[in-house]
């Protein structure tokens, strides 16, 4: 195994030898950025919970209140919704502001009840 | 804004924390010193590859004799200081910045990266600072102030690991942090965070600070202060900074935001330049749109501070020798203690040092690159690539890591097999990820990937009316959570020794009272150690600790450094300081010399031959009293007092000079005593200037004795002429 590996490895340095110096650089690029791509897409495609923490400190909602209303959120499987998609809608419905809806949340989870039925605004 | 703190006044910590909840940061984003084109002149000085001085600092000990420049080198230089306590650390910043750093960076307490969130308040760190937004707040507010001080940007600075880390980067990011650590290959290797939720969280961290501008530094030279043989894991250092580059570039950072940690990995006894300089050469040419954060060795720091400071040196040379946008310093004394204050100090002081000493070396020295430099740069540079190949064809980053492929010791391709392999699905947060849903919404600047934001919204924080990033004052101040383990407690605590009259040394904290002593001891290993501690403890001092020890000789003795704690407090009222002798400017003095043609008669009195400290205060050559215009009559070794006086009479002298070097039974003294007594009963005491000097001679005497002024050691030409001409004045014969 190990010796097929530098066996391989002997056979890639002969060919990357034929490079110039420039050439080389711009695979070095190339072969990076191709292992880069996909792990791009799934962080574009992805959340986690401190992401959408940091959503909703953004919004002006404190790191403590963070905390629990995206356990709240992640709990009731809305997470893939975004947490702050989430606390603008319940402020919509309830006619609160962002930081009262984030506390409703967190006093209450029937809140979540419903919330992304079909027919609700808000799907574009 | 508030006016700068007086050079002599002592920073206000507690001003410092108040109305930190209506703080915002005046600026945002990562500075670089203002470097002129043309170099730069300081007093007789061109130099090539310097940055605008500072408007006050302090510069290196030899200043003096060179006008006192203080040669700032045209790269950042960085100081980490975080010694548990941040406000402590705040006057450990104001002394740094005062020495040239401008780039302040401080290490998080020990498992922050493992806390799933933010940390608030002001509790105490282990090993670093908790990172909290109060901390951030003080802390820059504190450079805020320093930097109008010394008259140049501070870099405030911070780290973005850990599984919080986009909670973290929006926090640095309202806040005004300049620069940070950020690098999920770090999280996977060194802090076992899950490589998935490492990468989609850096994803979105590296976004927030590209918003914000802060200058982003990665985590690859962690493998060589990790892997056992620091200088074989070259070819994958490249590779590590070009993940975390090119991965920084897809989600949309800037390339002149993105910094490269690079630490020469090699140090002495081996030939460290044959390994060293070719790896900062190949680094360099293919990370050429990037900046380059050139760190100082650690693997290799012992407990010795001088050996430390000779690589660091080494270090420096090959930043210049090559390219350094940011050069870091290293605090010496690492290797064997949490960095004390003075220790920043002497890192950076080792920049500045070499940098002004090699300055515009590249103009005088060119890298032969067609000798062996060449073939073991294209060397590295071939097995980057070929390591490249082979993660791709063993499926990607994910499965690299699974195998092993990093931080292993051998250089690649050879495999020691003890590299760092990670499970996909463990670690800390493993299964956290969500995958986001067709509506997935988040109504915030700075967000990175899938996000339907509304069609008609100009911003995508327009559904709520502005962010945190775009309306700073939504932002939640959360002042302390813990009643007890918070600042205002430490700080009640250390008040007599920072605005009281208590005074105690200290390394780290505010009357933490520790001291440094040096000793030589004529014992061999196993014995001067421990009598060093037994040393300490009849001194006084309390939890001695050898923290070095050096053989000179296995059998003739070894160089010990033991530490220890001063239990005690001096008064600062009860101290005795000595008034600061103002000297007048030397053309006042010329021409007061001149008015008067001051005449003086000296000689070296008693049974006395020696005439060295005499003569050097009188003769031209040395910078003597000759040098001002005085003319004075030498009567030689071993005078009687009266033939100096007859002889003072005599010429119409205005001063008598008397040296007197033995001091054994109070000799000296009493030839003191002798020339004012004769001079009373002469009748010339109040015409003429009477000025004693010797090594056992100081200051005080003078008023004892009965004469005018006193010089013990170190004294030159001009304060026996400044003495004269005052005694001179306050007579009114000037």
């Amino acid at each position: 195994m190990t010796d097929d590996r530098i066996s391989r490895f002997e056979a890639r340095r002969e060919a990357l030898a034929k490079l110039s110096d420039e050439e080389l650089k711009a695979r070095f690029w190339e072969l990076t950025n191709r292992v880069v791509e996909p792990i791009v897409d799934l962080a574009r495609s992805h959340t986690s919970p401190s992401i959408e923490r940091s959503v909703l400190l953004r919004m002006g909602i404190d790191s403590v209140s963070s905390q629990g209303v995206v356990k709240r959120i992640h709990d009731a499987g809305l997470l893939g919704k975004g947490a702050g998609h989430v606390v603008l809608k319940v402020s919509r419905k309830t006619g609160a502001d962002v930081r009262a809806a984030a506390q409703a949340i967190l006093d209450d989870r029937t809140v979540l009840d419903g919330l992304f039925q079909a027919g609700s605004e808000g799907r574009k | 804004m508030t006016k700068p703190t007086p050079p002599n006044q002592k920073l206000d910590i507690e001003k410092i924390l108040e109305g930190l909840e209506s703080y915002h940061p005046p600026r945002k984003g990562w500075t670089w010193r203002d470097v002129p084109e043309g170099g730069v002149d300081m007093g007789p000085f061109h130099f090539r590859d310097m940055s605008k001085p500072l408007e006050r600092s302090i510069g290196l000990p030899a200043s003096k004799y060179f006008d006192h420049i203080d040669p700032q080198p045209s790269c950042v230089v960085t100081t980490e200081i975080a010694s548990g306590r941040f406000e402590d650390d705040l006057r450990r910043m104001r002394m740094a910045a005062w020495h040239g750093a401008d780039h302040i960076m401080v290490i998080r307490t020990t498992g922050q990266s493992h806390i799933d969130g933010l940390l608030e308040g002001t509790p105490e760190g282990i090993g670093g600072v908790p990172i909290t937004r109060k901390q951030i707040r003080a802390s820059r507010k504190a450079c805020d102030e320093i930097e109008k001080e010394v008259g140049r940007p501070i870099n405030f600075h911070s780290y973005v690991s850990g599984v919080a880390g986009p909670e973290v980067a929006v926090l640095f990011a309202e806040e005004g942090i300049n620069g940070a650590h950020q690098d999920p290959q770090y999280n996977v290797l060194y802090r076992n965070v899950n490589m998935y939720r490492s990468f989609v969280d850096a994803a979105e961290a590296k976004r927030v600070m590209a918003g914000a501008r802060i200058f982003q530094i990665d985590g690859a030279h962690n493998a060589n202060a990790t892997a056992k043989a620091g200088w074989l894991v070259m070819p994958e250092l490249m590779v590590q900074h070009g993940f975390n580059c090119a991965f920084s570039v897809a989600v949309g950072m800037d390339k002149d935001l993105i910094g490269l940690s690079t630490v020469p990995p090699n140090a002495p006894p081996a030939p460290k330049l044959w390994y060293d300089l070719p790896y900062a050469v190949a680094l360099r040419d293919f990370f050429s749109d990037f900046k380059m954060r050139a760190q100082q060795n650690t693997r290799y720091i012992e407990a010795d501070i001088e050996e430390a400071v000779r690589t660091h040196t080494v270090d420096t040379l090959i930043s210049m020798l090559t390219r350094a946008d940011i050069q870091s310093t290293i605090t010496p004394d690492e290797g064997r203690n949490v960095p004390w204050h003075y220790n920043n100090i002497r890192g950076v002081q080792t920049v500045k040092q070499t940098w002004a000493a090699l300055d515009g070396i590249k103009e005088l020295l060119t890298l032969n690159h067609d000798g062996p430099l060449g073939e073991m740069v294209r060397d590295l540079k071939e097995r980057a690539v070929a390591f490249l190949e082979e993660v791709l064809e063993v499926g990607g980053y994910f499965a690299a890591v699974e195998k092993g492929f990093f931080v292993d010791s051998a250089k690649y391709p050879e495999r020691s097999g003890d590299g760092i392999a990670r499970d996909g699905n463990g670690g800390v947060g493993a299964g956290s990820l969500v995958a986001r849903d067709a509506d997935y919404l988040a109504p915030v600047c700075d967000h990175f990937g899938t996000n339907h934001v509304p069609v008609n919204a100009e911003k995508p924080c327009d559904p709520i009316d502005g962010c945190t990033l775009c309306c700073p004052e939504k932002i939640v101040f959360i002042d302390e959570l813990d009643p007890e383990d918070n600042c205002n407690r430490r700080l009640e605590k250390t008040l007599p020794y920072r605005k009281g009259n208590a005074i105690r040394p200290e390394a780290e904290w505010a009357g933490d009272g520790t001291v440094l002593v040096q000793l030589f001891v004529p014992e061999n290993e196993e014995i001067a150690p421990v009598y060093a501690v037994e040393m300490a403890k009849k001194m006084g001092l309390v939890d001695p600790e050898v923290i070095n020890t050096m053989v000179l000789h296995p059998a003739e003795g070894c160089f010990v450094e033991v530490k220890g704690k001063v239990a005690f407090d001096i008064d600062r009222t009860t101290l005795k300081i000595p008034e600061k002798e103002v000297i007048l400017p030397e053309q006042e003095l010329r021409d007061a010399v001149k008015a008067v043609g001051l005449k003086v008669v000296a000689g070296t009195v008693g049974e006395d031959e020696h005439s060295v400290g005499l003569r050097e205060i009188l003769d031209i050559k040395h910078g003597g009293i000759e040098k001002y215009g005085v003319k004075y009559h030498y009567l030689g070794t071993s005078v009687p007092i009266g033939k100096l006086v007859d002889a003072a009479i005599e010429t119409g002298a205005h001063a008598i000079l008397i040296s007197t070097i033995i001091s054994h039974n109070d000799v000296h003294r009493a030839q003191m005593r002798k020339l004012a007594e004769l001079c009373r009963e002469k009748g010339i005491r109040d015409r003429i200037v009477l000025v004693a000097g010797g090594t056992q001679v100081n200051r005080d005497m003078a008023k004892e004795t009965g004469l005018d002024a006193t010089f013990g050691r170190g004294t030159k030409g001009i304060h026996v002429v400044n003495a004269m001409v005052k005694a001179l004045r306050t007579r009114g014969a000037v």
